[in-house]
């Protein structure tokens, strides 16, 4: 099978497969959700049934459903955080290789001082403050994970501004909004798609860590994160409850993973090419 | 090269002194005023300034920056605002631990990591690399309580080879804590493991398109010898700075995992605190996890300057 020209994987076919699922689910989850995430209908932990897959959590919740909507809120979460911190870490980036000079040093020795956090124990400071309102921790990790964004973005622009294209803009005259904009940015856009798989994968990933810890998504949301909190004790008794949230997170994560490997591995070029 | 080392642990100093300086502005110096985030639902006029007062919200910041910083210095970190004891004798016992669990797990992932590397790097496009690569991609895919749950679910409950829960105490002999530890272990070296192998075998393999390794193969050497005589010593450089990064790395996953196996380690605690609002407590474990991880950054620079003969002596 082939994609715009490029041939497909078996890897790949299984992670676009999986992204796409995951994708449709979470749109369309009050669609698809036999019953409502907050609602107790019936005794907690009731065994799986017709009636419900995979039966009922702690509060008497349909699990099946709390999973669907979970899908919604941390699949939703992320992409509105990779897609910020994208937005923020391009435009800083893009615009530190194109004007240059002590822009380029200042913004880069930020960068450095962020990223020499460490970013959970980070988030955390802030989150003890602050508290775990949505806003507040899709601000946080936004601008947390904004700089490695902006590092590569910078190290992409810098690459296509050597170019003489680039050059030819500028001496016509050209500000440097334009430059970013019309020659750069549809140069750039192979190894920054690349890219937004893995940012989206490891803000997926942090979200539901830091759910998991209690400081991210509050309950009544369903979140992934929570919901391995919440069901954790029935592990002892043998049930697989936690799995299956913590399931849901691993599968998502291995299918971008698949994806985004396959698209490097076909934008990847020889040492001896050019840019 | 003495003059590059000094160097770089001058520019670790400063970096751990600006960390500082971003743990304090996170937590004292946001909008929102500190007492008010501290006592929520509790705060009357009355309260607040009695917490301001006891906060020393009323002297100027880089102030009580600059006291917290030389506190800090000499161990003094203030008192838990949970329970009014000492922060500092809170945090020492459960450093050591969360120490002891970190150490274990790399001593235990480090040799596994390379030696794995090196082997799908000798035997490399056989079955044993590509299954190798798919399941290590696995494994840095899923989170680290996936992990852990399939561990204690199928090896703790299910055959009861080991506990669930990870509970030691300060008198705990060293070789039962080496066996409850066992699993916590185990889930740390899985996550990191996958990581530091792959970099073994991309930097080898990146080595042996070489030229002097065509003539190694032409002389008729074999392959074992060729990689691990020939090509490693060229490639340590980034798999060094790959061990050191997971190492770094080891300091937050350890929250994680210490969370979920009820470990009393300085992760766990952190992770309380911060619910709990407790600012003292979290601002020092901050401070500790950020100049653990500082350090472990700066050691992998220096051995990654070290382990390369060129940079040892820049001209």
């Amino acid at each position: 099978m082939r994609i715009l020209g490029h041939k497909l994987t078996v890897t790949a076919q299984i992670g676009i497969a999986i992204v796409v699922i995951n994708l449709f689910v979470a749109l369309f989850a009050p669609l698809i959700a036999p019953f409502d995430q907050a609602t107790p209908v019936g005794d907690a932990w009731a065994d799986p049934s017709a009636q419900h897959w995979l039966g009922l959590d702690n509060l008497g919740r349909d699990l099946l459903s709390r999973l669907i909507y979970g899908a919604r809120m941390s699949i939703g979460l992320s992409l509105i955080i990779t897609a910020l911190s994208f937005l923020i870490g391009v435009i800083t980036g893009f615009s530190a290789a194109v004007i240059g000079g002590w822009v380029d040093q200042l913004l880069s020795r930020i960068v450095d001082l962020l990223l020499s956090m460490p970013t959970l124990i980070f988030a955390f400071v802030i989150l003890s403050v602050l508290g775990s309102a949505l806003p507040v921790l899709i601000v946080t990790i936004a601008i947390l994970d904004s700089t490695k964004v902006f590092r590569l973005a910078r190290s992409v622009a810098v690459t296509i501004v050597s170019l003489e294209f680039v050059e030819a803009a500028r001496l016509r005259g050209e500000g440097w909004w334009w430059v970013v904009t019309r020659e750069v940015l549809p140069n750039a856009i192979p190894p920054l798609t690349a890219e937004f798989g893995l940012r989206f994968c490891f803000t997926f990933l942090f979200i539901a860590a830091l759910s998991f810890l209690g400081l991210g998504v509050q309950p009544p949301d369903a979140d992934w994160g929570s919901m391995v909190k919440d069901y954790r004790d029935m592990i002892n008794f043998g049930s697989a409850a936690p799995l299956y949230p913590a399931g849901a997170i691993a599968i998502l994560t291995i299918g971008v993973n698949f994806v985004v490997d396959w698209m490097l591995a076909i934008h990847s070029r020889g040492q001896g090419e050019g840019a | 090269m003495l003059k590059l080392v000094l160097n770089r642990l001058g520019l670790g100093v400063l970096t751990l002194f600006a960390a500082s300086v971003l743990i304090f502005i996170g937590t004292e110096i946001l909008p929102g005023d500190l007492a008010s985030a501290i006592l929520q639902n509790t705060a009357t006029p009355e309260t607040l300034a009695k917490m301001r007062l006891d906060l020393g919200l009323d002297r100027p910041a880089y102030l009580r920056f600059f006291q917290w910083l030389f506190g800090a210095l000499h161990g003094d970190f203030g008192l838990s605002l949970a329970n009014g004891r000492d922060v500092l004798e809170e945090i020492a016992p459960r450093f050591a631990n969360t120490m002891f669990l970190a150490t274990y797990a790399a001593i235990v992932a480090v040799p596994l990591a390379i030696g794995l590397g090196l082997l799908a790097a000798i035997r490399q496009g056989g079955f044993f690399d590509r299954l190798v690569n798919v399941v290590t991609l696995m494994t840095i895919s899923v989170p680290e309580y996936f992990l852990a749950y399939l561990l204690i679910k199928y090896v703790a409950v299910d055959l009861g080879w080991f506990p669930s829960l990870a509970s030691v105490s300060s008198d705990t002999p060293f070789l039962d804590r080496l066996y409850i530890t066992f699993l916590p272990m185990l889930t740390l070296v899985l996550v990191i493991v996958a990581h530091m192998m792959r970099m073994t075998r991309a930097s080898v393999l990146s080595v042996m398109a070489s030229p002097y390794i065509e003539m190694a193969i032409l002389k008729g050497l074999k392959n074992s010898r060729i990689v691990v005589r020939h090509a490693l010593p060229n490639a340590l450089a980034p798999i060094i700075a790959v061990v050191a990064l997971n190492l770094a790395y080891l300091i937050v996953g350890v929250v994680v995992v210490e969370t979920v196996f009820v470990y009393p380690g300085l992760g766990q605690l952190m992770v309380d605190e911060v619910s709990k609002h407790d600012v003292p407590v979290v601002q020092a474990c901050g401070l500790i996890f950020a100049a653990t991880f500082i350090l472990l950054n700066m050691i992998a620079d220096i051995l990654g300057i070290l382990s390369n003969p060129r940079l040892r002596h820049p001209r």
